[in-house]
């Protein structure tokens, strides 16, 4: 009982970490919280990362370290990143999707096929009406978009899967 | 052969060790130069959102290079930073066709870079990257199995790029396709030593870290001649020697003077 209090108060601050480059966008919302341990006032967590090349990586360890030792029976905190369980677009909540959007980034296409186009609908008017202007954007997960109905232009978090190989 | 699951596993062996660590210095060292040679054209590719996906391109495999010197860190041959900024030429095993210069000049002083150099390079390389990736995801290694499928999610977008590049030039201008073909002629003269997995691949086999490179050589032909217009009749060499066997040009020591050069004069900075 004390066990799943002490986890879900961890949970809860977790949620509060967000990604830096994509603020009001926790950390669990992405799917990059894979596992977390506590052993009395010790607490481990294994993240999974987004991009390899991604430099927010390093600032979002920090963060999450501070955060957790902010908790008052907490002593210290580890962080580590794991590849052995892969991030995949897919393991983005519906409260991340809803908080993309709010961002103006629409969340990842539901249906994708590695290597082959997608498109997505419009964040702020919801039309299907858009355009590939680059599949790289400003940082690795996300691709640049223009919507033909409201002429914005928008981002999308570019969709990874798992793919096995045969 | 069962799997070996972590770097003190693999420590315990020393033949399998060995073996391992020459695969990943392969490895880390082709993306890490073709992500230098990358890097150089930032500000000088051909439009503004070539540039912005050249940069991402780049950026992202510097970070595969990264995951490389990483599990080379874990298997006790030294911090990744050093291992990326501080060997010499000689204890390089990147292919030598990856390191030429991406042109005349350079970045500072009249870059006159060859864009059609950098899209076959690119081309080819992204190709065999993939196809080295997939035999990857079954190594007897299974930290660097787990790399692979990381490094193959992301790498599928950079293949892809490049392949829109080489379908639409040489669907173009006469001077598009002849400015291809003369690099494509130059890549089939050197490409072999980036197809080869050096002096231990028949080690790399028995262990089951990789396939045979015929295997992989085989594959990245069936796939090239789906995309290239024309493919040269000539047989593919490494003319210019072999980069797996640390043999290097000029180029390299210029790529690695270049690199060094804010890291040599504060190696203790923090970014
Ligand atoms: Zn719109």
């Amino acid at each position: 009982m004390e066990q799943d209090h002490k986890q879900i108060e961890l949970e809860t601050v977790l949620k509060k970490v967000d990604d830096p480059e994509l603020p009001s966008v926790s950390v669990v919302d992405l799917g990059m919280v894979h596992e977390v341990k506590t052993d009395n006032q010790h607490v481990s967590i294994t993240m999974i990362p987004t991009f390899a090349g991604c430099p927010a990586l390093d600032i979002i360890e920090k963060n999450v370290k501070e955060a957790i030792e902010q908790v008052d029976w907490v002593e210290s905190c580890d962080v580590t990143f794991s590849f052995r369980h892969k991030w995949s677009t897919n393991a983005i909540t519906a409260e991340g999707k809803k908080q993309l959007k709010k961002h103006g980034v629409a969340p990842p296409p539901e249906s994708y096929q590695p290597g082959e186009e997608w498109s997505v609908d419009c964040p702020y008017c919801g039309s299907l009406y858009t355009s590939m202007e680059n599949v790289f954007g400003p940082t690795a997960c996300r691709s640049i978009l223009y919507c033909r109905s409201c002429r914005n232009p928008f981002e999308a978090m570019k969709p990874v899967i798992d793919y096995s190989v045969v | 052969m069962t799997n070996i699951e972590s770097a003190d596993q693999a420590k315990q062996d020393s033949s399998y060790r060995e073996v391992l660590t020459e695969l990943l210095y392969q490895l880390a060292d082709d993306d890490f130069i073709v992500s230098f040679r990358g890097s150089e054209w930032l500000g000088l590719a051909p439009h503004i959102e070539e540039d912005v996906s050249f940069s991402s391109i780049t950026q992202n495999t510097m970070g595969h290079a990264v995951l490389y010197y990483q599990l080379l860190e874990e298997l006790g041959e030294g911090e990744a930073d050093v291992l990326a900024h501080e060997r010499p030429p000689e204890k390089r095993r990147n292919a030598i066709y990856l390191e030429k210069q991406n042109g005349d000049g350079s970045y500072l002083d009249e870059p006159y870079y060859d864009w059609a150099l950098t899209v076959i390079r690119q081309y080819l390389y992204e190709t065999f990257k993939k196809v080295k990736l997939e035999a990857l995801t079954k190594s007897s290694y299974v930290p660097l199995a787990d790399a692979a499928q990381k490094v193959l999610m992301e790498q599928t977008y950079h293949l892809a790029h490049w392949k829109t590049w080489v379908r639409q030039l040489q669907d173009s201008t006469e001077e598009a396709k002849t400015r291809l073909q003369s690099r494509l002629k130059e890549a089939w003269g050197e490409f072999l030593d980036v197809l080869e997995l050096g002096p231990k691949a028949n080690d790399m086999e028995k262990h089951q870290l990789i396939v045979a490179e015929s295997v992989l050589q085989k594959k990245w032909l069936e796939e090239i001649k789906e995309t290239l217009a024309v493919i040269p009749a000539e047989p593919l060499q490494k003319n210019k020697g072999s980069g797996r066997n640390t043999e290097h040009t000029q180029d390299l020591t210029q790529a690695l003077v270049t690199l060094s050069e804010v890291y040599d004069q504060d190696k203790n900075a923090v970014w």
